[in-house]
């Protein structure tokens, strides 16, 4: 510190600089955290590592054509992992993620909705096809082999098992998340699956641009 | 609110099902004026008809048959999407958005009640046209 002792006055002048500086670095710092954290995407597990989430798989659409994770490639998705068994809280992300879609105005063609059963055995591309058909949003439903699905769970850390009831029907129990891919095809950030189409609107908008 | 004698069975309702999807759910408030607990459910809609709860554990949603639900004398009790619901299994079709189809609530005490439950489009949050949204309705057919 080069001060002038000949006024007493700086060297306390340069410590209030200081202090200053050191606060505003702090605060910045403590911005720049929060802001990592709010990005830093959350798997179902809780997982903070973008590149855990997402990876290889090798299914088939409702059309019976081929999908796999190349196909994500070029445009921003909305991944949800569900089954048309489920009568609450499926049909009511898939219809919310089907409005935010047609909030978006001319960005809807820059995001697609995928629908991954974790239902193989019920879940067939007929049973898919005309579920989705009943949505407002061109949505693509994906099943396959059990190995197929479990292979895709896997890749997006979907926890699913089958729950057998009484009456010897089952239902599935599964991560709820709907993940938002980029269009390089990596992880951005997730929706919890009671997220309302303004929410996932705001949030895509925000994205995108 | 006055004490009612009777059960009281309010905002009955369902979701129009997509496609042919082989379940729904339907939802309503009951307030008994007794402690009572409805233990089954009936309608002719759907192949079966049983008391469901959905749960989140964690990020883990979880469906479970519901062996009853305990009414407290003169509280509402409200089965809504994301909690309680009564799960129609095997659907003879599908439920569609502007149609009704009866219902009946099984009561350890009361009996019998039957209801009347408005189907709204798939994007209805809540009985009377309560949209989550206000776009128009998804189900195309």
């Amino acid at each position: 510190m080069a001060s002038r002792p000949a006024n007493p006055r700086t060297p306390p002048r340069f410590a209030l600089v200081a202090i200053v500086f050191a606060g505003v670095l702090v605060i910045a710092a403590g911005v720049l955290l929060a802001l990592a954290l709010r990005e830093t995407p959350r798997g179902a597990a809780g997982t903070a590592l973008a590149s855990a989430i997402g990876g290889q798989f090798q299914l088939i659409d409702q059309n019976g054509k081929p999908f796999s994770d190349a196909n994500l490639k070029g445009k921003w998705h909305l991944i949800f992992f569900g089954y048309t068994h489920c009568p609450d809280a499926c049909p009511t992300a898939l219809n919310e993620m089907s409005l935010a879609l047609d909030r978006l105005g001319i960005k809807r063609d820059e995001v697609g909705v995928v629908f991954i059963t974790v239902d193989p055995e019920r879940d067939t591309p007929d049973v898919l096809k005309s579920y989705v058909q009943s949505f407002d949003a061109p949505i693509v439903a994906l099943t396959g082999s059990p190995e197929a699905v479990a292979q895709a769970a896997k890749a997006y850390r979907v926890f699913y098992a089958k729950h057998p009831r009484a009456d010897g029907d089952y239902d599935m129990d599964h991560s709820a998340v709907i993940y938002v891919m980029n269009p390089e095809g990596r992880f951005t950030a997730t929706f919890t699956p009671d997220s309302s189409a303004d929410a996932i609107v705001q949030r895509l908008q925000k994205l995108i641009s | 609110m006055a004490q009612t004698a009777q059960v009281e069975i309010k905002d009955a309702w369902a979701r129009a099902t997509p496609g042919k999807a082989e379940n729904g759910a339907a939802y309503l408030t009951i307030q008994s004026p007794v402690a009572d607990r409805l233990v089954g459910v009936f309608s002719p809609v759907a192949k079966k008809a049983g008391l469901h709860t959905m749960t989140m554990e964690g990020s883990v949603m979880k469906m479970r048959p519901l062996g009853g639900v305990d009414l407290p004398a003169n509280q509402p009790v409200a089965l809504k999407p994301g909690g309680m619901h009564i799960m129609l299994e095997g659907l003879n079709e599908p439920l569609q958005a502007g149609k009704s189809f009866p219902l009946t609530l099984n009561l350890e005490k009361a009996g019998q009640k039957q209801v009347e439950v408005t189907v709204e489009k798939a994007g209805a949050a809540g009985p009377g046209g309560q949209a989550g949204t206000d776009m128009p309705m998804p189900a195309k057919r």
